[in-house]
């Protein structure tokens, strides 16, 4: 029999027997990234394809709900930091090397994005509104006028985000379960998807829930491909990564894994979709909260699941 | 200059006075610490053998503690010592998660701690505290860039291993075996 | 049975606090340091010389005293050979000893309050004159022969003096018949003296150690530690011969796991190899030792055939063991051990021991047994001591001939009136010594308590010991204290310096002060005629044509030897201390005294189908039960486990870390459920736990309900006929899986 243990008795809160250092503050950041991500980025391209008025919700309502959920986002990030008087360090610095900052960094760029995107489309959807301010009507025009300028940085910068909410974990070599260049496409995607849901549960228009949902379908596919992907690559690995593919197959997260992620959050929501698209009639909102729920579980899980993972020696 | 510690495991008792040391010397509070012993037993009775070894952050040469703090807190000093520094630290954990070995703590008061190979003593010429506490003299700390240290010796005379080489992160602690 | 001693939990007084633990410790450690997270360096840290108290090696070093008046640190001290600057876990946590919220803040005395019992917060005067007045009155019924003293540490001597000069010399300490009474007294029949403490073992130069159940490296006496790490450095040979891989066997070239309790066995067979193969160091045998032709016919039969088939140790690593100490003789040496209260026949084991090593040579040669040189220093003048008109030898009742020091049990024994009668005790000093942890057979012990008519105890923490008593006397902790020069002997004489680094928190004050106060108290002034303890030590050094300023200042002293070398000079005469000035192969002191003049093997009881063995040693970071409390020691150990070999848990289904309840072969349960430790580290027919857990003293709160009590499962003792050692591992235990409290009830 093998036999370890730390006789000096190690037990320090957060980090024995396994490490817990982060809750539920990261993996809601990671979502709220995620979805704004995938908000931003429809609405930039089908901007930029001059389908605003096809697709209202993708291009204008649903934008609205990014700065609520990126400054939530930042606060979550906030939340999670165990030395708070200090966050304005985060913007005293810049160091490319730490996913940590330049995420900060790019939600500091972004969340003023969408917050102008956002603020362009105030008065058509208040009709009453007015910003008080003369020069701030003035700039609201000039805002107006120069959308196609900020589109085509708002959907890049998406794209970024997108996939910094995967590798601000992939970038942690010593998680084995994190450590795969996969996670950031992958979690794009998954981003992606849940914008992508978001978008059909705001539109009105028939017309544009297919579209999307169509494209969803798809981000779904690419999801599922990447997940398994990414398990096989793990089964390919070394042991450390072997013992991190079978949390999911036969471990502690295999059902929640399984039943929430890849069942009800990607797998149902697909088929329901299919089932619209043919003509059946199914109410939009159930595989939309799905894949929303999916994709929030999912960030829990592999947060949770990758501190549980370590080298061993 | 590259300070390093080459540690016996054939002598180490895992007494741990290293841990009580670095936590009288260093204020680390109680529940929390610096370094630790851990025991390895393999074979079946009667053909048995342990290894005890005294672990502590590996300052390692490639640290990817300090290429994720997004504050520039986690730095590495003159010698390749890495260190914390309190007042520029945010506590977002990066740095805890980036450790293969465990060896950051959040301390009570918000900022992440570790081991600081005792750098305000080797200022002073003085071994690490819990080099100089130890009963059987089985740590060895020095410049690797010495030739005439006792480090330097010790690695050229006795096989080695250093731990979890295979993360990367070239670590600058050696077991001798 | 209602008695007039309950036992009472001090806590009942709301003192010892609530602290909340985790915190209050770092707190103390004091204000934040710089904000680069590294200790402030231009905070002026005083120093104040001490020699560590949390064990009786008695490591010399200095106390660090912060800025805000706080204990930061102890570090050894450089220029003592008996820690080299290197103090082990135990005492560089010793700070813990002083910070500890639960320690005892003030006097408490007894009293009955609506029919039951309790503490009260006492002043010292009261206290004190309570405590004289009773002795007093105990006198004058029963002779101050009555009064008893149980001490363990430096506050044994003032308590001693004390009792001197009140009449009695009923003192004893669980330091000899807990432990290393059956190793001394077999040392002494054979070389006239024995190894003394620190042991003068000559550790780092020897080529070859034999460990016979010396734990070094878990047995954390500090200076054996070191030489054995030297030792291992310069490739010596060890050999460890235990039923548990040790730390030390880990690091050991042969581990021998010997059926326990045959150790005895084992070493004839050895005898009978070094004999019969020639292998023994005739030179120094014949010049030195006598008895040789009895001890080769005595140890014929003694085969390691024979010793196989007792041990389980195969004959062939019995003849290469062998071969190997023979190798390295004289510079081998088969250690002489220190708790030796095993079976009963422990000093016949010791006496093994020690004709082993004359075998080889070792006593007075380098790698052996050195000669250890001390300094005297002298008592400070006082009046002559008053002859006590009997002591404890008259406990004996003429039981263990040989036993050269005072015997706890039969001191306890002459405090039930059925047993004590003409030498009955009725009044008990306990300094330094948590009785109800140390020595086994507790009903006995409560007999012995609930019969006394006075029960003091001086102590640093409320242990179980406290809660017996009529007055409690907090003294205060060996950091905030002066004490005796330690003048311990070694490779060379020392003087080490304690003087207190700190005053005195809460209430508590010195042993000597208190001594010195009931003195007075009982018209015995004389005897302590001096203001502090300062003036002692000022003038017991100026004697030696020493100073305590210059004390002060170095914390220890060095001195030349003066009487003779280390060794013995190769050739030379050397006259033993034994009658005859030779090496004793065959004790006739013994078989004058009826017992076997050489050692012989007995068999020992075994463990019924279903039990195991219980054995227990030390773990590096405790001290006994005196450090089970300490924030920074429990910090690193928590609790016991009791280790179970994989297989055993196999068959009882147990997994790691799971919690049972130990159940012994009278049906004593542990009073706690105690953690499994699953290791190959241990034979199939034996379990292992470390001594001084399983606390069940609440105001203890950290210790309170850790792990198990191994003293409370020894309720069988084999006591030893030479010398009243009481051998405590033939104990039996077996796994209660749920909690029997439960069982009981239901
Ligand atoms: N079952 C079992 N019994 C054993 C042993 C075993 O291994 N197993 N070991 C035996 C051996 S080898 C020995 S030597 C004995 C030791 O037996 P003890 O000397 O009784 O050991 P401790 O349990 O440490 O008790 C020491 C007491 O001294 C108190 N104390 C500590 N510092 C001070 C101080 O500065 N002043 C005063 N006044 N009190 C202080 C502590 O609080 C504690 O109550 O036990 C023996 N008994
Ligand atoms: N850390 C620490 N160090 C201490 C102390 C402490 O409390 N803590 N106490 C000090 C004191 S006062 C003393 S007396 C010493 C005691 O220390 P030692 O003299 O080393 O104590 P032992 O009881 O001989 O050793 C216990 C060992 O004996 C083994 N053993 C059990 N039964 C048998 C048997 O039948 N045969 C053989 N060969 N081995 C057996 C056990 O497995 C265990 O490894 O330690 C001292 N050092
Ligand atoms: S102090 Fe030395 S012997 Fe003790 S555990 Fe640490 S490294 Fe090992
Ligand atoms: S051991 Fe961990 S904390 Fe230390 S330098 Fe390496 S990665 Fe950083
Ligand atoms: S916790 Fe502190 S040291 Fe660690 S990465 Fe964050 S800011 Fe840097
Ligand atoms: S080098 Fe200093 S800080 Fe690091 S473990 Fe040792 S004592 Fe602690
Ligand atoms: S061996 Fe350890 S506990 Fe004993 S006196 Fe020395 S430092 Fe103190
Ligand atoms: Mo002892």
């Amino acid at each position: 029999m093998k036999e370890e243990l730390f006789v000096s008795g190690r037990n320090i809160p957060n980090i024995d027997p396994y490490l817990n250092i982060w809750h539920w503050q990261i993996p809601m950041y990671l979502f709220l990234g995620g979805l704004s991500a995938g908000i931003l980025f429809f609405a930039g391209v089908y901007y930029i394809l001059g389908k605003e008025k096809q697709m209202p919700a993708t291009v204008k309502w649903a934008p609205m709900l990014v700065p609520i959920a990126l400054v939530l986002g930042l606060f979550m990030l906030f939340l999670d930091l165990k030395h708070k008087l200090y966050f304005w360090q985060l913007y005293t610095n810049i160091r490319l090397e730490s996913p940590m900052g330049w995420g900060a960094w790019v939600l500091m760029i972004i969340t003023p994005i969408s917050i102008l995107w956002s603020a362009s489309y105030m008065k058509e959807m208040f009709p009453n509104w007015d910003w008080k301010f003369e020069f701030l009507n003035t700039f609201e025009k000039w805002v107006i006028r120069n959308r196609i300028y900020i589109a085509w940085p708002m959907a890049i910068y998406a794209v970024i985000l997108g996939i910094y909410t995967g590798i601000l974990l992939s970038a942690f070599n010593a998680r084995p379960l994190w450590n795969t260049s996969l996670l950031g496409p992958l979690f794009l995607v998954s981003g992606m998807s849940t914008g992508a849901a978001t978008i059909i549960l705001m539109s009105k228009s028939h017309e544009e829930r297919r579209i999307i949902g169509k494209l969803d379908l798809l981000l779904i596919v690419v999801e599922l491909f990447f997940i398994t992907h990414m398990i096989m690559g793990f089964l390919a690995g070394s042991e450390v990564q072997i013992n991190a593919a079978h949390l999911f197959l036969g471990g502690q997260f295999t059902v929640s894994f399984f039943v929430f992620v890849i069942v009800l959050g990607l797998v149902f929501p697909a088929l329901l979709e299919v089932l619209e698209m043919i003509g059946y009639k199914v109410p939009i909102v159930i595989p939309a909260v799905l894949i929303l729920m999916g994709g929030l579980i999912f960030r829990f899980i592999m947060v949770e699941a990758g501190q549980l993972t370590r080298y061993l020696y | 200059m590259r300070y390093a510690m080459a540690i016996d495991t054939r002598k180490c008792v895992g007494c741990s006075d290293c841990v009580v040391a670095c936590q009288t010397e260093n204020n680390v509070p109680i529940g929390f610490c610096r370094d630790w012993v851990s025991e390895t037993v393999d074979g079946t009775y009667p053909n048995v053998s342990i290894e005890l070894r005294s672990e502590r952050c590996n300052h390692c040469d490639n640290s990817p503690c300090v290429r994720c703090c997004p504050t520039g807190a986690s730095h590495i000093e003159d010698g390749g010592i890495v260190l914390v520094t309190q007042h520029r630290c945010i506590g977002c954990g990066a740095c805890i998660q980036a450790c293969p070995y465990e060896a950051r703590y959040s301390h009570p008061d918000g900022y992440v701690d570790k081991c600081t190979f005792c750098i305000h003593r080797v200022r002073k010429g003085e071994n690490p505290a819990c080099v100089s506490v130890c009963p059987t003299k089985c740590m060895y700390f020095g410049d690797l860039d010495d030739p005439n240290s006792d480090i330097v010796n010790v690695l050229k005379n006795r096989k080695f291993k250093s731990l979890a080489p295979e993360a990367g992160t070239q670590p600058q602690i050696f077991y001798l075996v | 049975m209602k008695t007039r001693r309950d036992f009472i939990k001090i806590s009942a007084l709301g003192i010892g606090g609530t602290v909340a633990l985790g915190g209050a410790s770092w707190v103390l450690g004091g204000p934040m340091a710089n904000l680069l997270g590294l200790p402030d360096e231009t905070a002026e840290l005083k120093r104040f010389p001490t020699y560590c108290e949390v064990c009786f090696w008695k490591c010399a070093g200095w106390a660090y005293v912060k800025p805000d008046g706080g204990i930061q640190k102890i570090i050894g001290n450089a220029d003592d050979p008996q820690c080299n600057g290197r103090l082990c876990p135990r005492g560089t946590g010793g700070v813990g000893m002083y910070s500890d919220p639960d320690r005892l803040k003030k006097p408490l005395i007894r009293v009955i309050k609506d029919g039951t019992q309790s503490y009260r917060e006492a002043s010292w005067d009261e206290a004190l004159d309570y405590v004289s007045k009773k002795m007093q009155e105990i006198a004058t019924k029963h002779g101050p022969e009555s009064i008893a003293l149980f001490n363990h540490g430096s506050s044994g001597h003032y308590f001693t003096h004390l009792l001197n000069a009140f009449g009695t010399n009923n003192i004893a300490a669980p330091s000899f018949a807990q432990c290393r009474g059956p190793r001394d007294t077999g040392f002494e029949a054979t070389f006239g003296e024995s190894v003394g403490s620190p042991e003068a073992t000559d550790i780092r130069d020897t080529r070859c150690l034999v460990l016979i159940g010396s734990h070094i490296g878990e047995n954390m006496h500090n200076g054996q530690v070191q030489e054995m790490s030297d030792a291992i450095d310069k490739g010596a040979v060890i050999i460890t011969v235990d039923p548990r891989l040790s730390t030390a066997a880990s690091k050991s070239k042969y581990w021998l796991p010997i059926k326990p309790s045959t150790d005895i066995a084992l070493l004839l067979s050895w005898i009978h190899v070094l004999l019969y193969d020639e292998l023994y160091n005739k030179e120094y045998v014949e010049k030195y030792a006598e008895g040789l032709n009895e001890l080769k016919e005595h140890v014929k039969d003694y085969t390691p055939e024979w010793a196989y088939g007792i041990t389980t140790i195969k004959p062939e690593l019995i003849r290469l063991t062998a071969r190997e100490m023979a190798n390295a003789a004289p510079s081998a040496m088969i250690h002489p051990g220190r708790h030796t209260t095993w079976y009963g026949d422990d000093v016949q084991r010791s006496r093994a021991i020690a004709i082993l090593n004359a075998l080889l040579g070792s006593w007075g040669n380098r790698g052996g047994i050195f000669f250890k040189e001390g300094i005297k220093l002298p008592d400070f003048p006082h009046p002559e001591f008053p002859k006590p008109a009997w002591s404890w030898q008259d406990t004996l009742n003429g039981r263990y001939p040989l036993a050269k020091e005072a015997v706890t049990n039969t001191i306890i024994e002459a405090s039930i009136p059925e047993t004590g009668k003409e030498h009955l005790i009725k009044g008990w000093i306990i300094s330094g010594t948590n009785l109800v942890v140390s020595v086994p057979l507790k009903e006995q012990l409560m007999k012995a308590i609930h019969s006394l008519d006075l029960l003091v105890v001086v102590d640093t923490m409320p242990m179980e010991i406290t809660g017996y008593a009529d007055v409690v006397l907090p003294e205060c902790t060996y950091l905030e204290r002066y004490d005796d020069i330690r003048a311990s002997a070694h490779r060379e004489p020392t003087l080490a310096l304690r003087m207190p680094a700190v005053a005195p928190m809460h209430e508590t004050k010195p042993a000597w002060w208190i001594a010195k106060q009931i003195g007075e108290r009982l018209g015995l002034a004389a005897y302590f005629n001096y203001k502090d303890y300062e003036e002692v030590l000022e003038w017991q050094l100026n004697q030696i044509g020493q100073s305590l300023d210059e004390l002060k200042k170095v914390g220890i002293k060095r001195l030349p030897r003066t009487k003779g070398p280390l060794y013995i000079e190769p050739g030379s005469d050397y006259t033993f201390k034994t009658a005859s000035g030779k090496i004793q192969l065959y004790s006739k002191e013994f078989a004058d005294a009826g017992f076997d003049a050489m050692p012989t093997y007995q068999p020992h009881a075994e463990p019924q189908e279903g039990f195991y063995r219980l054995i227990y040693g030390r773990a590096p970071m405790h001290t006994f039960s005196r450090t089970a409390n300490n924030p920074n020691l429990v910090a690193l150990m928590p609790e016991n486990a009791i280790w179970v070999n994989p297989e055993v848990a196999n068959i009882w289904g147990i997994k790691k870390n799971q919690y049972v309840w130990l159940k012994n072969q009278d049906g004593v349960v542990s009073n706690f459920p105690v953690k499994v430790r699953l290791t190959e580290r241990i034979r199939w027919d034996s379990v292992y736990i470390v001594h001084g857990f399983g606390h069940h003293h609440k105001p203890l709160h950290l210790a309170y309900g850790r792990g198990a009590n191994d003293t409370e499962l020894v309720t069988n003792v084999v006591i030893d006929p030479i010398m009243g050692g009481t051998g405590m591992r033939g104990n039996f235990v077996t796994f209660l899986k749920d909690d029997p409290k439960k069982e009981v009830e239901s």
